[in-house]
């Protein structure tokens, strides 16, 4: 696992870079598919496509082998990077080539084709400028799309100036894009073997589709007579017109560009002439098109990843970016901390254990926070956190020996006895896992816990058995907890318009009480008869640890408290927006689909439900008027995922506050994340992305408003000015309206 | 309200900044001309209709020629309005090469080539490559990377791009049929370095 010290060295001397570029692509992203009207549905297309094809792919990958064979091409399956390799070194040798241009893959990178070729005495050049700056620098991609994204543009100035000494210093990226130009366009010309990737391969014309925008590609097919075209199995598609969601997808979910400059449609025998530019004599027309074909299409884990239910939908990225790009924490670290071997981003989970293990993907998967920003941007649709989540639970199970005995007891979780032969998670996983546990025993010894919790010694104890950064403020425990609170009211409504039950989820309940209260009045005050039972904790908690069978337990349980009550005709309303996420979206991997369904149908956010009500005829007088107090709204990350965020400005507009929003993925904390000791130092680095849009002119004197515990962790981590939860806002009568 | 392709291509053109000429068959050689750099070379414009006879264009260069060459001059088979995107086919007569060992590439595409959309592009793509097993290049304004820490247009390819769409009188229909031959094409390009991920 990178540690503390390793991401704030690679964030020091990466992060200004890869942070300007991946927001510029995510903005991008945001712009184009705006711009696409039938945006969603080509993302189903684009999905339902990949799944027929992986469901498929054995048959298909016959069909193309039919057809580029009958085209005169060939076509190899290698089982692995070494078989791949060694055919790519026949066919290299066969030809007697002395170099090999090569256009950017990723897949290349997978398989070390360089290396191999080097070893051969080979001359290999890499096209692609951004590919070029990391070969003369020595260096690993750390970006799938945009390879050298985490070197400026002085950085490559250096560099070059450095290792070419040219008469006049290179300085402006338009000169050192000429220098690189020229450079390697007399390399390329004399090369004799082309190498390219493919983002997509046709069964029925095998057709290669290329995305590129420098032309690169286009002059390394052009200017050999020999392609090899190395691609992983999974990149076969029926038919041509399945490319077209693809094509209009792709660079819009990536770098945020409608369309690059080049789409090839490579269906080889490729009809261009074959070139010497010496020849001053023989029209183009004249001269031949005698070209040789290699498809090597490789395996290396993939077939098994389509036999893994949980890891086969991984098969279906199409290496766009997006999921880099929309994650906050990649876009301070960028993939050369969060990544593995090869790929890099949120989906490299995936990638990383399929190709290389679990051990390799132990590395970086804590950086996924699990905030699910990514899900929507994805063009196929890929559950990005969920393969992280399910790999977390593997490595817990994998490596968990150490330190179980000493947990035995304080953590009442269900990971070990699901199956007996596996691990279990480490003890700083276990006790974030478990932390309903800990709030329980925090309210039933405040405030006596809060204050031993905040000694130097307890404090210096956590953070070497546990790894909570001394740095963060923990939580401060109410004595009285929300549902201690409501058993001792008398219910306000006597002829109530709907009937709620109102889920105490851990923060509210024992750390965040005052926005209970002011919850309870809000939702009384618009005529709803509420109810706060005893309840389990969401499971939150533990799925984050990638205790997978703990959080099921608890998804039971807390479905076996709520379901009564929707039988009874209430409606369950969720202060805790990840709390509610989770109801919404990953109970369903949790719990029988039926159970799910009722639940899920009859769960509404807080605000949600506010919104409801006065779109159904509630009194909005009855919530305290906004007269136009101006607030800084920051909706929640797993909140925005399903849409939610919207409600609460709608609401806090309609009562007259005045409304500026964030437009940050995610603040950073992510429940358990911004404790840890190792990622302190990233969760406030993306947490002071969001301050910034707080501070700013416009925001600075704005009253803080947010909806997530970890979101008002973070605000009140880094701002002088305290923050708060916006039913509280519309809460007339809370005593504290200012103090959460 | 809803504008015909080629006033969508036109306006996608215009926002790539790739400048448009809109000409009748019998005016050509003039739209043309200002779009020449020198030397100019080319390939025959049969499928668009047109004829490079009364220009200074060079047709059917040898190797050394196009090395040398500033402006490439070749059709399209077909334009995709809604993208301002030219689609150059890997013909045997070397359109592909004249599209891109060159500084500024000219597309001269025929007004009823122009289709609405992807849609209607990857249907002919599917017709076209199942029934010839054609090579092309969905080319959207000149070459570009970002990789030298900003964008510069003109990468490996052309940095200029310039299309020439010829209409002819009868308000320019598409053509019947279809799908079948090839053209040439041009080719523009937009931004950043992405490529084969």
């Amino acid at each position: 696992m990178t540690d503390a010290a390793e991401l704030r060295e690679i964030m020091s001397s990466e992060g200004e870079a890869v942070g300007v570029n991946t927001r510029g692509f995510n903005r991008g992203r945001y712009e184009s598919t705006a711009r696409l009207p039938d945006y969603e549905q080509l993302k189903t297309e684009a999905r339902t496509i990949k799944e027929d094809a992986i469901e498929r792919l054995p048959a298909l990958v016959d069909q193309l082998r039919t057809t580029i064979e009958s085209n005169g091409g060939t076509v190899y399956v290698a089982d692995d990077a070494d078989d791949a390799n060694r055919y790519v070194r026949e066919v290299v040798a066969d030809r007697g080539a002395s170099r090999v241009a090569k256009s950017k893959s990723m897949t290349s990178e997978e398989i070390e084709v360089n290396d191999a070729l080097e070893a051969d005495g080979v001359d290999v050049v890499e096209t692609d400028l951004g590919e070029w700056v990391l070969q003369v620098a020595d260096e690993a991609p750390s970006h799938i799309v945009a390879p050298a994204i985490h070197k400026s543009r002085e950085a490559i100035a250096d560099l070059f100036n450095e290792r070419f000494d040219p008469e006049e210093p290179l300085e402006t990226a338009e000169e050192l894009t000429r220098f690189a130009r020229d450079h390697l366009g007399e390399l390329v010309d004399d090369a004799e073997v082309g190498m390219t990737g493919a983002n997509f391969i046709t069964a029925d014309t095998g057709t290669l589709a290329l995305v590129t925008s420098e032309g690169n590609a286009r002059k390394t097919v052009a200017g050999t007579d020999t392609q090899i075209a190395v691609a992983g199995v999974e990149k076969v598609v029926p038919s041509v017109e399945d490319l077209r969601p693809f094509v209009e997808l792709i660079g819009r979910s990536g770098t945020g560009q409608d369309i690059t400059s080049y789409v090839s449609l490579l269906t080889p025998p490729v009809g261009t002439p074959t070139v010497d530019f010496a020849d001053d004599e023989t029209p183009l027309s004249e001269l031949d098109a005698d070209r040789e074909f290699h498809l090597v299409l490789i395996d290396n884990g993939r077939m098994a990843m389509r036999d893994d239910e949980e890891l086969k939908e991984t098969l279906y990225c199409i290496r766009c970016s997006a999921c880099s790009n929309s994650c906050a924490n990649f876009q301070e670290v960028g993939g050369h901390a969060f990544g593995g071997e090869t790929y890099s981003g949120g989906i490299a989970t995936g990638w990383e254990t399929g190709i290389e293990g679990l051990d390799t993907a132990a590395e970086f998967n804590d950086l996924c926070t699990g905030c699910t920003r990514c899900v929507n941007a994805c063009p196929v649709g890929i559950d990005i956190p969920w393969i992280n989540t399910v790999v977390r639970d593997r490595i817990n199970r994998s490596d968990g020996e150490r330190f179980d005995f000493l947990v035995d007891g304080l953590t009442p979780d269900a990971e070990g006895r699901e199956d007996d032969d596996g691990g279990s998670p480490p003890l700083g996983k276990r006790f974030f896992g478990n932390f309903e546990t800990v709030a329980k025993l925090g309210s039933a010894t405040a405030p006596l816990s809060n204050w031993v919790a905040d000694t130097g010694l307890a404090r210096r104890a956590m953070d070497r058995v546990l790894g909570i950064d001394p740095r963060r403020e923990l939580p401060s425990f109410e004595r009285e907890t929300l549902v201690e609170w409501f058993a001792d009211r008398d219910a306000t409504v006597d002829d109530p318009v709907r009937r709620a039950v109102l889920y105490p989820d851990l923060y509210t309940n024992h750390v965040q009480v005052e926005r209970g209260k002011a919850a309870v009045r809000v939702l009384e005050a618009l005529g709803v008869d509420v109810v706060v039972p005893p309840a389990p904790s969401s499971g939150r908690a533990p799925l984050s640890q990638g205790m997978i069978a703990t959080a099921r337990d608890h998804a039971e349980r807390v479905t076996d408290a709520l379901l009564p009550h929707v039988d009874d005709g209430r409606e369950v309303v969720v202060i805790e927006p990840s709390d509610h996420a989770l109801f919404e979206r990953e109970y369903e991997r949790l719990l029988p689909a039926e159970r799910h369904d009722r639940l899920r149908a009859n769960s509404y956010e807080v605000l949600e439900y506010v919104y409801g009500l006065l779109e159904n005829g509630a009194s909005a007088d009855a919530l305290a008027e906004g007269a136009g107090e101006r607030v800084a709204y920051h909706g929640h990350c797993q909140q925005r995922t399903l849409g939610g965020d919207a409600y609460t400005t709608a609401v806090l507009e309609r009562r007259g506050f005045d409304v500026a929003t964030s437009d940050v993925e995610c603040c950073g904390m992510a429940g358990s994340f911004g404790y840890k000791r190792d990622y302190y130092e990233v969760s406030v680095a993306a947490g002071e992305e969001l301050a910034a849009q707080f501070t700013a002119d416009d925001t600075e004197d704005r009253t803080v408003v947010a909806s997530g515990t970890s979101c008002l962790d973070q605000l009140d981590h880094l701002l002088d000015r305290e923050s708060r939860h916006p039913v509280q806002l519309l809460d007339d009568r809370s005593e504290e309206r200012n103090v959460r | 309200m809803s504008a015909t392709p080629v006033e969508t291509l036109v306006s996608s053109l215009g926002s790539l900044d790739v400048p448009v000429e809109r000409t009748p068959p019998e005016g050509f050689d003039e739209a043309l001309a200002p779009h020449l750099g020198s030397p100019a070379v080319g390939v025959s414009l049969d499928g668009a209709g047109v004829s490079l006879a009364g220009t200074d264009v060079t047709v059917d260069p040898t190797p050394a020629e196009l090395k040398a060459a500033h402006t490439g001059v070749t059709t399209g088979a077909f334009a995709v309005a809604d993208y301002g995107s030219v689609v150059i086919p890997s013909a045997a007569d070397g359109t592909e090469l004249v599209s891109l060992y060159v500084d500024r590439h000219v597309a001269v595409v025929d007004a009823r080539d122009v289709l609405p959309g992807m849609e209607a592009a990857f249907d002919r793509f599917g017709e076209t490559i199942r029934a010839d097993g054609l090579s092309a290049i969905v080319a959207t304004g000149p070459s570009a990377t970002a990789d030298m820490g900003a964008l510069v247009r003109g990468a490996h390819g052309p940095s200029d791009v310039r299309v020439v769409l010829v209409e002819r009188g009868d308000g320019g229909a598409e053509r019947a049929g279809d799908g079948s031959d090839e053209t040439t094409g041009d080719e523009s390009g937009t931004e950043r370095g992405g490529d084969d991920r």
